[in-house]
């Protein structure tokens, strides 16, 4: 277990980072509409709020789903910062999310029931690219597991533009940002009903959040995967890829569900199979 | 070489004696008794015959080949009877055509037909025999209560032929034990043909218009697949000498190859890949048991079943990639049509077909870490599948439906049924489950010998995801919630779906003792290697396993410290959380439909693209071979 540093690590810090790249995250993009914004911390303040508040649910086994997907999530992180197989890590990542979506049917609302579609839609559309990442990875280092690709001795999207490329398409869907927000947005840039969180309120939306967290963290380390082994460069270009989806976020606005898969699939099609057709040939 | 001998024999006397039974009362324990002995006699085979490789047996009956003969050309005979009796001329062609290309090998090689070994056991037999051995007889079990509510139901419009039900379905057990027990590829084509027959009988049970068309299309594609089973053993014959599966797969890949993608081909039809599919599709029209016995875990198994035997003889060969493609197509065209439908059975039907692509899959690619995948796919796929088919079953006869969308609020009408639903869904498609574990195992097979595969595994994963996710989140949604469905579920249908769902959860947590026992040394005697997972990544599947079992624990805390508010529909509701006041005050009710994207024709498109794809991919293998 010499990796349980590493996990305690996320376990205990990830929401802080998760939640400080949240504020930053609503700073930026309140100045890219000419606001001055909220606190850095407001996140924060946001949570402890709805930790106070009363637990008002539609259907009373609705919030149990919330906590396993906060569970899986969690767990999900920690095998992937131990170094874990990474594919195991995105099939646990997908159960985490069907949690979420379960929780959202199991409310019985149409709103929620309408944004429970709209993530397995999203899911649908963002799943081919996140395992072809993995398996350009793997064709790269010859190995799945997370600790040996982090020590790869060459950065990775150098071998993987495509799928670089493909994952950063594909990440607005992951982080809830425009214009591929169908389900829930991350910012309520134009919606009056929330999604899939529509019937959640207090402990639970609290936890939905933080778990959300947990997910940025997690995402944010698949990205920081493609520039190891350098440390500075790896931080530097996964902030900077932050950065392009806030930017992203903020340009765009939503598009059809039609749109969104049809688009993810093309690019992922296109992009992150060319690039292992490429590996493919030159390995031979 | 008893045990072998007798899970062939017994059921066909078992079914015979219920040829004989007339009275319901009496029935019921003669069907309990041998499905009990089936089942013990299959487990039984496990212990005898382990450890070791494979084993074979000589199995000289005097005139066993005259008795199979006569018994071939009785069907044939009864086949022709039904094709003139219905106008069916093609069939009458087939049927001619396979009788006549028998009739010349039996006259032509005259005495040379002998085989030196006409029954063998290995690992993989004992799997398959399990399979049938317990999820078989299991389902004849669940088809006593069944059939008895199936004809109260259709009292005027089917007449209860229950005594040849039953007598067909133990014949069709037989004949399965008989296919995976063979080494003499006559007998495994004697064997073949007795379930093609038996699908044919079984399809066409109501007797109606629908199921007779059916049944005869369902009879001429596998009598097609038949057709192309006697050629492959005519040509090896003639070229080879040979009509022995063990020395076939010892003989090396050039000169046997043609023979065997006949072979291959027969298991295409059988296991329903792409363009043959529309005869399992079909095939829906059957009672449910028979779906479930027939089309998701045993027949449809033997097509993919033979193809594996062979995946040694097909790796890294023209003919094997082929056969790959057209598993991958069916794999990725199927799921879509899956996502499209909302008939559970047809939901059932096509993600059927789906799997047993993604098993053909691993058969045409056949390196060792692929056919390794592929047995844990016949594993798995057999529980969780026919867990979820006898679930709909019921279902479907109490509430008189068998649209996913009518299964809303289920979790609350019929919670034991709901759960055991959720967990085969669960089985087919989630972390740490079954499926996934195959999935997972498919994958990294795929990497490591031609990724471009992986393209068609990984679209049609994620199709699979969508409609299972979107099943299961319609059982949990609750609307107007109506309780006591389910009392009147008899008990010889309980059994076999609590034993189905412990054993689908059970053999996640057993699957690497089942991997350890039987799959490897099977690996190890072919290609001297077994594959690994690691045994961290075990542990951390077993700990998820752990985790997704809490789950229905944490109900215990259900509905404490929370307090239960109408849900928000955009309007002020009215009194409830499904009614809200609309325009000019009256009171809606609100609706909620899962999304089946694309048109209403969508499956016709998508079948006709695909088929097309894998004709033409079945058309260039031959061309080449030739």
């Amino acid at each position: 277990m010499k990796n349980l540093p590493l996990i305690l690590a996320y376990v205990f810090l990830a929401p802080f980072v998760g939640g400080l790249l949240a504020g930053i995250d609503r700073k930026i993009s309140a100045r890219m509409q000419s606001r001055i914004g909220p606190p850095l911390f407001q996140p924060f303040y946001d949570v402890l709020k709805l930790l106070e508040k009363e637990n008002l649910v539609a259907r009373r086994s609705q919030n149990l789903y919330i906590i396993f997907y906060l569970l899986f999530m969690v767990f999900t992180g920690g095998l992937f910062f131990a170094g874990g197989d990474i594919l195991l890590v995105i099939f646990a990542f997908t159960l985490a999310a069907i949690f979420l979506v379960l929780g959202a049917y199991k409310a019985s609302s149409p709103y929620s029931f309408i944004g429970a579609e709209r993530e397995l839609l999203q899911m649908m559309a963002y799943e081919p690219a996140v395992i072809f990442t993995a398996i350009g990875m793997y064709m790269v280092t010859k190995s799945f597991f997370v600790s040996d690709i982090a020590a790869f001795r060459t950065p990775l999207w150098q071998y993987l533009p495509g799928i670089f490329l493909s994952f950063v398409f594909i990440l607005a869907l992951k982080l809830r940002k425009s214009p591929f927000d169908l389900s829930s947005s991350h910012h309520a840039h134009q919606e009056i009903v929330r999604g899939i969180t529509t019937e959640f309120s207090g402990k639970a939306l609290a936890m939905i959040e933080l778990t959300h967290w947990y997910e940025t963290v997690l995402v944010m380390g698949i990205v920081y995967l493609f520039f190891t082994p350098g440390v500075l460069f790896a931080a530097a270009m996964t902030l900077f890829v932050y950065f392009f989806t806030i930017l992203v976020d903020n340009t765009f606005a939503r598009v059809k569900w039609q749109l969104a898969v049809n688009s993810c699939w093309i690019v992922t099609i296109v992009l992150g199979i060319a690039n292992i057709i490429v590996l493919f040939l030159l390995k031979r | 070489m008893f045990w072998l001998g007798f899970l062939i024999i017994f059921p066909l006397a078992a079914g015979l004696i219920l040829l004989a039974v007339k009275n319901d009362l009496l029935r019921t324990p003669v069907v309990k008794l041998s499905a009990a002995v089936i089942c013990a006699a299959s487990i039984a085979l496990l212990v005898k015959s382990y450890p070791s490789g494979p084993v074979y047996f000589p199995a000289e009956f005097p005139g066993a080949d005259r008795i199979m003969f006569a018994v071939e050309l009785a069907i044939a005979g009864y086949i022709v009877f039904c094709a003139i009796k219905f106008k069916r001329p093609l069939t009458l062609v087939l049927i001619g055509l396979q009788t006549l290309a028998m009739l010349l090998l039996e006259f032509t090689a005259k005495g040379k037909l002998h085989a030196e070994h006409n029954l063998f056991i290995d690992n993989f037999s004992v799997i398959m025999a399990l399979i049938i051995g317990i999820v078989g007889t299991l389902i004849c079990v669940y088809a006593i209560g069944y059939m008895r509510d199936f004809h109260e139901h259709f009292r005027k419009e089917v007449t209860d032929r229950r005594r040849s039900f039953f007598f067909i379905n133990f014949v069709f057990l037989s004949a399965m034990f008989g296919i995976v027990f063979s080494n003499n590829l006559l007998w495994l084509y004697f064997f073949w043909e007795i379930t093609t027959v038996c699908s044919f009988v079984l399809i066409g049970y109501k007797k109606n218009g629908e199921s007779i068309r059916n049944s005869f299309l369902a009879l001429d594609l596998n009598l097609l697949g038949g057709l192309a089973f006697a050629a492959g053993i005519i040509y090896l014959h003639f070229h080879s000498g040979t009509i022995e599966l063990d020395k076939v797969l010892s003989m090396g890949k050039a000169g046997v190859l043609l023979p065997v993608a006949l072979l291959c081909f027969a298991g295409m039809v059988k296991s329903a890949q792409l363009p043959f599919s529309p005869w399992l599709t079909g095939a829906m029209v059957a009672p449910t048991p028979v779906s479930a016995l027939l089309h998701s875990s045993t027949m449809v198994k033997a097509g993919v079943y033979l193809i594996l035997r062979f995946s040694l003889l097909l790796q890294g060969t023209f003919c094997g990639i082929m056969i790959a493609f057209v598993g991958g197509t069916t794999f990725l065209v199927a799921s879509f049509i899956a996502m499209t439908a909302s008939d559970a059975k047809k939901v059932l039907a096509y993600s059927t077909i789906a799997n047993l692509g993604l098993i053909v899959l691993c058969a045409g690619v056949g390196t060792y870490e692929a056919v390794w995948a592929a047995i844990l796919l016949i594993i798995f796929h057999a529980l969780a599948k026919c867990l979820l088919f006898l679930c709909v079953g019921v279902v479907e006869h109490k509430i008189h439906s068998r649209d996913i969308e009518d299964m809303s609020g289920l979790v609350v009408s019929m919670p034991r049924m709901s759960v055991m639903m959720q967990i085969g869904i669960a089985g087919m498609f989630l972390a740490p489950f079954g499926m996934l574990i195959s999935k997972w195992a498919v994958l990294r097979a795929l990497v490591d010998y031609n990724p471009l595969l992986a393209i068609f595994v990984v679209f049609g994963g994620a199709a699979t995801l969508f409609f299972w996710v979107k099943w299961m989140g319609k059982l949990i949604t609750v609307m107007e919630p109506k309780t006591g469905q389910e009392e009147t579920v008899s008990r010889s249908e309980w059994v076999p779906l609590y034993s189905l769902s412990f054993l689908t959860i059970a053999i996640c947590g057993l699957f690497p003792a089942v991997s350890h026992g039987l799959i490897d040394p099977y690996i190890k005697v072919i290609y001297g290697k077994v594959v690994s997972m690691g045994q961290g990544n075990i542990t951390i599947m077993l700990i998820m396993l752990g985790m997704v079992c809490l789950f229905p624990l944490s109900f215990i805390n259900l509905g404490k410290k929370v307090k239960v508010a109408d849900s928000y529909l955009g309007g002020a509701n009215a009194g409830s959380s499904i009614r809200f006041q609309g325009a000019l005050g009256q009171v809606k009710e609100a609706q909620m439909q899962n999304y089946y994207l694309g048109k209403h024709d969508a499956e016709v498109h998508l079948l006709k693209f695909g088929s097309f794809a894998c004709a033409g991919l079945i058309l260039i293998m031959f061309i080449i071979l030739r």
